[in-house]
Parts: C-alpha cells; sequence; structure tokens
C-alpha cells in the first residue's frame, strides 16, 4: 500500500514540518535551505524575537508554527504564527501610538492613548483560537499562502471590549458596520491598505476585544503589538494588528479586503452571515467551521516499539465548543471517543486524547473527526472554493509501527 | 492613517537578507522579474507557486498586481514577466 520509500519521504517532510529539523538549526543557520520549488525543503527561520518558523514567505512576512507546538493548551507567543498582506510593518512605540474612533456613524469622535486605553476600560481576559482563513490552503492547491497546517494558535487574550469603547462616542442609528484600520501599509500607496470590516452587531459583541496582552505579556511586534483586534470565532483576516483606526460606518465598507478578497461562496459551509456585505453568490468568511488535528503523529511516521500509545490533538469550530472528537485507526470503518481535556471556553481549541492499543505492528491509518455542539463535523472531503478557504477535512494519516 | 504611519519609524525589513537564499530559475525574463516582482515582495511567492498556477493562472496573477495592487508595470514587460512565470513555474 504504501512503500518503504514513500514513508521515508513522507517522513522528512513531516518531520520538517513538526519542527524537528529547527531544534537542530543554529540561529546563524535559520535560513540556510534554497527552495526552487514546492517540492524544495522546508525553510525554517527566525524573525526577530521569534523562534525558528515554518517560513511561507519572507516579504510580508508568513510563518506558520510548526504542529508540535500544539501539543499545549496555550500557544507560545515566540512560536505564535505570523501573517501580514503588506510588507510595512512599523514598530509602533506606546507613546506614540494613538487610536481614533470615528467614522459618520458616532457622534463624538474619540482618540485614545494607550495608558487611556488600559486605564479607561473594564479589562477583561478571554481564551480564543486565532486561525488564518487560508490555514491548510496547500492542500486545495490553489492560489494564495501556501499554509499548512500551523497558521493558527491558541492564546488567552487580554484588553478591553470593543462595545465599551465605543460607548462614550454615541452610535447612530444609521451604523451598519465598523471599520478596522492598522499601522502596516503596502510598499506602493496605491495598493488598496488592509482595511476589515464587522458587522455592527459582532463589533458591539461582548466577546469582541481590542487586546493589548496575549498569554500574560505584551504583544509581540509581529502579532500586533501594542493593540489588536480579538473576534473569537471569526476567522483571523478580521483580527487587525497594531490598530489604529476603529470608524462606524453607515454603509458597508466597500475596501478590497472586503469586496474581493477573504469570500467564500454562499449556502456552502455551517457559518453566520454577514448581510451588509452579501451579494447574490457569495459573503465574506465569517465563523471558524468545525475542525481537528492531530498534533502529535504525522503522515508517514514510523513507530517504533509501540505496544500502545496516545494519539493527541486538538478540536474547534467558530464558538459553540466542541461536543466530542472521535477517532478511527483503520481508515473509518470503527470510532472511538476520544477523552475531551480541560475546557477554557467555547473560543478556545479544546485538546483531546486517546489510547490506542495496537494488537500488531505494520501501518495503521489514522483519522480524528469533530463535531460541535450545534451538530457540526468535520467533511471527509475538503468544502471547494476558490480561495482555499476553511479547509475542514478529516485528516487521513498513515503511521507505521515497527 | 497614512500621516501616523509617518510618525511611526518604519521598520526596516530584517527579513531581507533571508531573501537572498531565493533562487529563481534561469531563463528569459529573469532579470526584469526580480527587479520588479521584488520591488513589493520576496520572491518565494513564485516559487511557492511553481505546479498551483498554469499560463491562464499566472496571467490572472500579474494582472492583480498591476491593476489591484498598483505595480507600477508597463504592458511589454508584463508579457515578458508572464511569459517567464509560465514557463518557469508553470503548472
Amino acid at each position: 500500500m504504501v512503500d518503504r520509500r514513500h514513508f521515508i519521504k513522507k517522513a522528512a517532510g513531516g518531520l520538517a514540518a513538526l519542527g524537528t529539523w529547527s531544534l537542530s538549526l543554529r540561529p546563524g543557520l535559520a535560513a540556510d535551505l534554497v527552495a526552487t520549488d514546492t517540492e524544495a525543503a522546508t525553510i525554517m527561520d527566525k524573525l526577530p524575537g521569534k523562534k525558528a518558523l515554518i517560513k511561507k514567505s519572507f516579504r510580508p512576512p508568513n510563518y506558520e508554527t510548526p504542529v508540535n507546538y500544539f501539543d499545549a493548551p496555550f500557544t507560545p507567543n515566540d512560536a505564535f504564527f505570523v501573517r501580514y498582506h503588506h510588507s510595512v510593518i512599523p514598530e509602533v512605540k506606546t507613546e506614540e501610538w494613538r487610536l481614533r474612533i470615528g467614522g459618520e456613524g458616532i457622534r463624538t469622535p474619540l482618540e485614545l492613548t494607550f495608558e487611556q486605553l488600559r486605564r479607561d476600560f473594564k479589562q477583561v481576559e478571554i481564551a480564543a483560537l486565532c486561525l488564518c482563513s487560508g490555514n491548510r490552503r496547500s492542500l486545495f492547491h490553489v492560489p494564495g499562502v501556501q499554509w499548512g497546517s500551523g497558521a493558527m494558535g491558541n492564546a488567552l487574550w487580554r484588553g478591553v471590549r470593543l462595545k465599551d469603547v465605543l460607548a462614550g462616542c454615541g452610535i447612530d442609528k444609521s451604523a451598519v458596520e465598523v471599520s478596522l484600520d492598522g499601522a502596516d501599509s503596502a510598499m506602493h500607496k496605491t495598493s488598496p491598505d488592509f482595511v476589515k470590516s464587522l458587522p455592527l452587531a459582532k463589533a458591539l459583541d461582548k466577546n469582541t476585544l481590542i487586546a493589548f496582552e496575549m498569554n500574560g505579556e505584551p504583544l509581540p511586534h509581529w502579532n500586533g503589538f501594542p493593540a489588536r483586534m480579538i473576534i473569537p470565532g471569526w476567522t483571523a483576516t478580521y483580527w487587525m494588528k497594531h490598530l489604529t483606526a476603529v470608524n462606524v460606518l453607515s454603509k458597508p465598507f466597500d475596501g478590497f479586503w472586503m469586496k474581493t478578497a477573504y469570500r467564500i461562496p454562499k449556502a456552502r459551509f455551517a457559518s453566520g452571515q454577514f448581510n451588509s456585505q452579501e451579494t447574490l453568490t457569495n459573503m465574506p468568511i465569517t465563523e471558524m467551521v468545525v475542525n481537528s488535528l492531530i498534533t502529535n503523529l504525522v503522515d508517514g511516521q514510523l513507530v517504533p516499539n509501540a505496544k500502545s500509545m496516545e494519539i493527541r490533538g486538538v478540536a474547534w469550530d467558530g464558538g459553540e465548543g466542541i461536543a466530542r472528537v472521535e477517532i478511527s485507526t483503520d481508515g473509518g470503518v470503527r470510532w472511538h471517543h476520544a477523552a475531551l481535556k480541560q475546557d477554557y471556553g467555547r473560543f478556545s481549541w479544546r485538546q483531546w486524547r486517546y489510547d490506542f492499543e495496537p494488537k500488531r505492528l505494520g501501518e495503521y491509518r489514522i483519522m480524528a473527526r469533530a463535531t460541535n455542539k450545534s451538530g457540526d463535523s468535520q467533511p471527509f472531503k475538503p468544502i471547494p472554493n476558490p480561495s482555499g478557504y476553511h479547509h475542514n477535512a478529516v485528516q487521513n494519516i498513515v503511521i507505521k509501527l515497527t | 492613517m497614512r500621516t501616523l504611519f509617518l510618525l511611526l519609524s518604519v521598520f526596516a525589513n530584517l527579513a531581507a537578507a533571508g531573501e537572498n537564499q531565493i533562487v529563481l530559475k534561469d531563463g528569459q525574463g529573469k532579470n526584469l522579474v526580480i527587479s520588479q516582482c521584488a520591488m513589493c515582495h520576496s520572491l518565494d511567492y513564485i516559487t511557492m507557486h511553481a505546479n498551483i498556477l498554469n499560463r491562464a493562472g499566472w496571467e490572472k496573477t500579474v494582472g492583480k498586481m498591476i491593476n489591484i495592487m498598483g505595480a507600477p508595470i508597463n504592458n511589454a514587460d508584463k508579457q515578458v514577466i508572464i511569459n517567464y512565470l509560465a514557463r518557469n513555474y508553470g503548472k
């Protein structure tokens, strides 16, 4: 079924993705592999302040987290994935930073310093998964950053509620959306600035935060210092980094990153609406769909001396919460319940584990399938869409016990 | 917000050194591709899409870079770039 050569090749790629190679790289050698095509070796590279991550592109910086980091409930800040659309990324100083609240949909514009943001509003902390819309895009073979499984991370985010900040501004009855802008920009002024918008109701949701801490530390530069949006349950495209402007709008925002990019065909996914931005055929991506990932095994892995072994992973959705995770070790014939670990709240991913006691050596086809509390579960084939979003097909990997 | 950007110290691209590791295939138009495409992004965007875009896909992508992202590339150069990409990194 799977020959030895195949195993060696796949396992080598898998181990690179697991970060095993990164452990053997000295900092000075971080980017020492040359890529000339998609079959080329994984390049591990360190951005300043970060551990070696899987480099997808240098400029703008797009780096994914090796999957083995997902074995922990919270992803370390220095291993958290990095995703930018434009390459001019200012190093923001807190004393110079200002957040400007405006737009035709509010009565009193507001400008806040970093100190005011921290001091003048109630602080809250939420565990939430930050997941790039295009995570696992490489499995679709469509254009865009060719992400593997590591464009995500789970963190504890501390900040203030956007609704509390907007409360003093007087929201007009005409308001429909809230736009978000950050300090990063493109090389050419003609490129569309990365600006996103939210439906008013989502902007005013009690879980929508302007965060300034991540896992108890200030946000890393590459993850939005000094303040970023947290939109729990929604994909990370809305989680604006280096936030500088919030505008309450009385008509739908019509920028490129809303009208053209980050759109999915309508009625194809079990995720929520965005009425003010929908056309007859498509709509913006919104909530994450139910999904899971095996974090301690990769396709093609050889497992020596395995009498009993733990299969571990994470499962998540757009905020309903995970109801169950089922594991198959025989390619989907029989399914067994995995044990769900600690619940950090409905926006966090949920870790799970399953004790596998193989009766024989040889190959096993391992699958994991999550179901959320609404009864949505992962499909066995990815749901096609032009930009390769929402890849949530059941993983199907072969390991070999030797 | 652009005025604010100017007040903030613009971050020099520290990843630039790593970019030198990316080697494009030799072929007609390679130097033009390097000079035009690398103005805005690292060339791994090209290598990353090898065997994903066919000629029509590369035409669409280069068109997007010019028409939407505002890359200042003239029509003659555009054709040379598309030909290079389709020939060397086409599906």
